[in-house]
């Protein structure tokens, strides 16, 4: 028997934190400074000089333990962590399973209790588990070297750039090399990083099947090319397959290509980066390898290279001499710190804990069923009349679809916006589409491994069902949510209005503040 | 061990069973998975296994096979460790464990205001804790670290002002500069000023010779990369602003329960890392940015990131969040943003939020007069110690001193080897890496240490330089 779930999340309405507590409360303490100390430093000036201690103490909230811990448990419970769901609609991001043995080994005090800078005979075990972890990525990339420093897939797309910089300034080419070419379906920081670089940026669009045609790439490469940016598949799905050929186009006038493979969740021993003749490529840990997504980073982004581009890998780099792991500071042509230290550490020991627990067969069932379902899911949902997927709709997709909600919403007072507030009713996430919206009324849906496929079809059950209202009930829809923690919010403007904005507490006060003095 | 030749069925993938993917495959009316590969050209397919060791299928093993590595570590609580230089070792309540391993915020990611209402909440929280922290209005959702912080904070200063020339005080962790220089120096002229030789503080004479109306920016740490704390901020402002260049100071906000914030001696932009607002130091993957300044549009226009705002719903009284200025990011504008926008370090701001909701006012200024007795302490069971002077020994300190063993017969990284002898992580040695600073190390004195512990590093010390 299967009950129809009432879903509703907790709304708690619980007030901003610096509205709460009383004068004098603890939430922790600390010891004292010990008395045989305070004794003895008298003889040594107090370090803080009178006019730079402060003497206005910052007003942080004064409240006990009980309710900081009650407070961020009810916020934590107003909010959809991907562990809740099948999170099939946060997409692009690979929301996969976490498993929890995973957050138990990240949390060995014999690994969070290490100094970065601690000599390397005591950290042995955590270099060990970072260079056996960069071997695997090499493997599954087949490119020759690798960084993990990166703190997020776009810190990596930045750091490609920056090598590709130091080879054509190596070259005596970096001046004359100054443009980047890249896609609109590449997410946008494969602009907005070279663009922070300094590169002037081209953007290719796809044709009617979903990818740019070689002629439009051949009319922009020239000895300005320094480089091409690019996913595959991206968003819809499509995998180019002349990829080789427009790598071989950019290679032919001098420039690299760079593969964003921050999503690779369908190509896993499938296909890899090298063999499609790219010069480097990035990996996100925290998509296709399992690492949580911790509401927003730290995440790792590991940069991948070919030999010819290995020298200028941010330092320092971690090496095995075949005897000691060490880390390597000596490296003349390295591009420097790109983040401090060596990355989000925790992150390696969950990626190599969840590829061991895979081994070669495990990864490629991972991109087999991902891929699968994600075409199983296509099926349920465009039964769904209304409903459709630009480009050459038929032809199997790799791990997730553009899909479109135009034709059911084109008619109607409704646009995909508000699609997306009632999807919380439901308990689901939504995502568009990055700017600028090229599919109307767009919704990505990625499905990864993780979900079964009675998940799946109740997640299009789900969307048939908002796709029902639509037609029968507008005006649910458009007040929606009507289940979540809050309700819609009334006027979003002041968020853009400098006047109005609330960035902050104090902000707030003031305002209230200046409000009743009017 | 009795081998069957039956497909292995994988706990974290539902649909790996035979009877499961013969469904999927029925319903494509498919015949094999490789039939929805077919977009891949041959020529780009792998035709081989990955060569991978592995897998560890059950996960007692796993979890034994990890932790066996992991046991090759010796970690600064096994040891005594007086490291710091930018990752620091400081009390965590528990309590902020607890949230920052609730699957809730762990597994989430960039859900909307309403599904992930909390994550804005605690988001919005700890931009407002740290805005009382730091005594100005507006604070981002943590960049990666605050090395990127700074390198940030530069680019907004140049854009605000349309000039180029940062100014960069040369008290900072040597390591910084190549990111400076390769984030920075091709669009930025980055000048660094030499600090004063005697106090380890920023060289006034040199400010005042370089000060123009060129500067875009004078960038200063404080407590500085010596642990020295700028006593002149004041000073620098107003000379800065003078020319209408903008004062960019790096601070701990650790140390802010007992000093005065870098904006009420005129910091115009303030920013750092919060690791050690109750982050697990996780050999420097606890690391999270900020940036900070007033509510002025000049400049909130500038940042990078996300900045959450409070907004009204339809019922009276509560509260939903959104992003301010969104249109000022990558997200909207592709590369006509500022810089980019993407995953960057937000459980540590939540977590972060959680510290500064314990400690409260009381709680950051007990752990700031801790940390400032030890460091007199050290300051004088050291000092007395032969072959050791304390390197700026008249300036005020916070958290770290460097020791100058120069008249010691061994080198710091000798000393530091016998002291790993005898349990001790001696402090970071910046041999070579200051002009001048030939044999000497930074040690830091958070609150985890105390007598006992600064009694037994002098009395190792004292061995090892007999």
């Amino acid at each position: 028997m299967t009950t129809e779930r009432a879903y509703h999340q907790a709304r708690w309405n619980e007030p901003i934190i610096l509205d709460m507590g009383g004068e004098g409360e603890r939430g922790i303490l600390l010891p004292e400074v010990e008395k045989e100390m305070l004794e003895d430093i008298t003889s040594i000036k107090s370090q803080i000089p009178k006019a730079l201690r402060r003497v206005t103490p910052p007003d942080l909230p004064q409240i006990s333990q009980v309710e900081v811990y009650r407070h961020y448990l009810r916020l934590s419970q107003e909010n959809l962590g991907a562990g809740f769901v099948a999170d099939v609609g946060m997409a692009t991001s690979t929301m996969k399973y976490n498993p929890p043995i995973n957050e138990r080994l990240a949390s060995n005090p014999k690994f969070t209790d290490l100094h970065p800078l601690q000599d390397v005979s005591t950290v042995q075990g955590m270099l060990e588990i970072a260079y056996t972890l960069g071997e695997f990525l090499k493997e599954i990339s087949g490119m020759d070297d690798i960084s993990l420093q990166p703190r997020a897939g776009s810190q990596a797309i930045y750091a490609n750039m920056a090598m590709i910089r130091a080879y054509h300034d190596k070259n005596g080419q970096g001046t004359q090399r100054d443009e980047v070419i890249t896609t609109i379906f590449s997410h946008p920081s494969d602009a907005a990083a070279p663009s922070a670089a300094g590169y002037k940026i081209i953007t290719l669009y796809p044709e009617k099947n979903g990818y740019p045609s070689i002629e439009s790439l051949r009319s922009v490469v020239s000895e300005r090319t320094a480089a091409f940016f690019t996913t595959n598949p991206d968003d819809t799905g499509i995998f180019n397959p002349l990829i080789k050929e427009f790598n071989d186009i950019v290679h032919a006038v001098g420039g690299l290509c760079a593969y964003d493979q921050a999503n690779a969740n369908g190509l896993l021993g499938i296909a890899r980066a090298r063999e499609a003749g790219f010069d480097l490529c990035h990996f996100n840990l925290h998509k296709t390898f399992s690492t949580p997504h911790a509401s927003g980073g730290p995440a790792t982004g590991v940069s991948c290279v070919t030999e010819e581009l290995a020298a200028f890998l941010p330092s320092p780099h971690i090496s095995f001499d075949g005897d000691r792991y060490y880390i390597d500071e000596d490296r003349p042509e390295s591009i420097g710190k790109i983040g401090q230290f060596y990355g989000v550490a925790a992150n390696f020991i969950r990626a190599y804990a969840w590829i061991m627990a895979h081994g070669a067969e495990g990864l490629k069932e991972v991109s087999e069923i991902a891929v699968l379902n994600n075409n199983y899911l296509m099926k349920k949902v465009l039964e769904i009349d209304g409903i459709t997927i630009p480009y050459e709709p038929g032809k199997p997709r790799l791990d997730q679809i553009r899909y479109s909600w135009h034709e059911l919403l084109k008619d109607t007072h409704l646009d995909i916006v508000d699609i997306a507030n009632r999807s919380a009713d439901y308990g689901m996430h939504f995502f568009y589409s990055h700017h600028p919206y090229v599919v109307p009324d767009p919704a990505t849906l990625e499905p990864t491994e993780s979900y079964s496929y009675r998940d799946l079809a109740k997640y299009a059950d789900d969307w048939r069902k908002i796709a029902t209202e639509v037609k029968n009930d507008p005006e649910k829809i458009l007040t929606s949510p009507h289940m979540a923690p809050i309700h819609k919010m009334s006027d979003l403007t002041p968020l853009s209005d400098p006047e109005k904005w609330i960035p902050s507490w104090r902000v707030f006060k003031k305002k209230k503040r200046s409000v009743h003095s009017d | 061990m009795i081998k069957m030749n039956k497909k292995v069925v994988y706990p974290y993938i539902p649909n790996s069973t035979n009877a499961a993917r013969s469904t999927l495959i029925k319903s494509l009316e498919i015949t094999s998975a490789e039939d929805v590969f077919s977009a891949i050209p041959s020529h780009l397919r792998l035709d081989r296994p990955l060569n991978l060791p592995g897998p560890i299928l059950s996960e007692y093993h796993l979890e034994k096979h990890v932790n066996e590595i992991l046991d090759n570590n010796q970690t600064a609580n096994d040891l005594v460790s007086f490291l710091g230089s930018g990752c620091y070792q400081h009390f965590i309540p528990v309590v902020c464990d607890e949230i920052s391993h609730r699957n809730e915020f762990l597994t989430a990611y960039s859900g909307k205001s309403y599904e992930d209402h909390g994550r804005y909440q605690a988001l919005f929280e700890y931009q407002s804790m740290m805005a009382e922290l730091l005594n100005m209005d507006v604070v981002n959702l943590p960049t990666y670290d605050g090395l990127q912080a700074s390198a940030s904070a530069m680019r907004m200063a140049a854009n605000i002002t349309g000039r180029k020339q940062i100014l960069v005080g040369s008290a900072i962790h040597p390591e910084k500069s190549s990111k400076f220089v390769e984030y920075n120096g091709k669009s930025l002229d980055i000048v660094y000023l030499p600090f004063d030789d005697q106090s380890g503080e920023l060289d006034m004479t040199a400010l005042r010779a370089s000060l123009s109306k060129e500067t875009a920016a004078i960038y200063l740490e404080s407590p500085n990369f010596f642990g020295v704390i700028e006593t002149k901020l004041k000073e620098i402002s107003a000379l800065a602003h003078r020319f209408e260049a903008i004062v960019i100071v790096n601070t701990d906000p650790i140390s802010l329960g007992v000093l005065v914030p870098p904006a009420d001696l005129g910091a115009d932009i303030t920013c750092g890392d919060i690791q050690s607002l109750g982050i697990h130091m996780q050999f420097g993957g606890g690391q999270a940015g900020f940036m900070a300044t007033r509510n002025d549009p000049k400049y909130v226009l500038e940042f990078p990131n996300r900045i959450y705002g409070l907004v009204p719903t339809v019922t009276p009284g509560e509260s939903g969040f959104g992003e301010v200025a969104f249109d000022r990011t990558s997200f909207v504008g592709r590369e006509n943003g500022k810089e980019w926008v993407g995953t960057m370090a937000n459980l540590w701001a939540i977590t972060a939020g959680v510290y500064l909701s314990l400690m409260g006012p009381q709680g950051m200024r007990d752990v700031g007069e801790l940390i400032e007795s030890n460091v007199r302490y050290a300051i004088l069971r050291l000092s007395k110690v032969p072959g050791i002077k304390i390197q700026f020994g008249e300036s005020n300190h916070f958290r770290e001193i460097v020791l100058d063993f120069s008249k010691a017969k061994k080198t710091v990284e000798q000393i530091n080897r016998e002291l790993l002898k005898k349990n001790i992580m001696g402090g970071y040695d910046i041999s070579g890496k200051f002009e001048g600073f030939d044999n000497h190390a930074v040690y830091c004195f958070t609150e985890v240490q105390n007598k006992e512990t600064i009694d037994a590093l002098e009395k190792a010390l004292r061995e090892v330089l007999a």
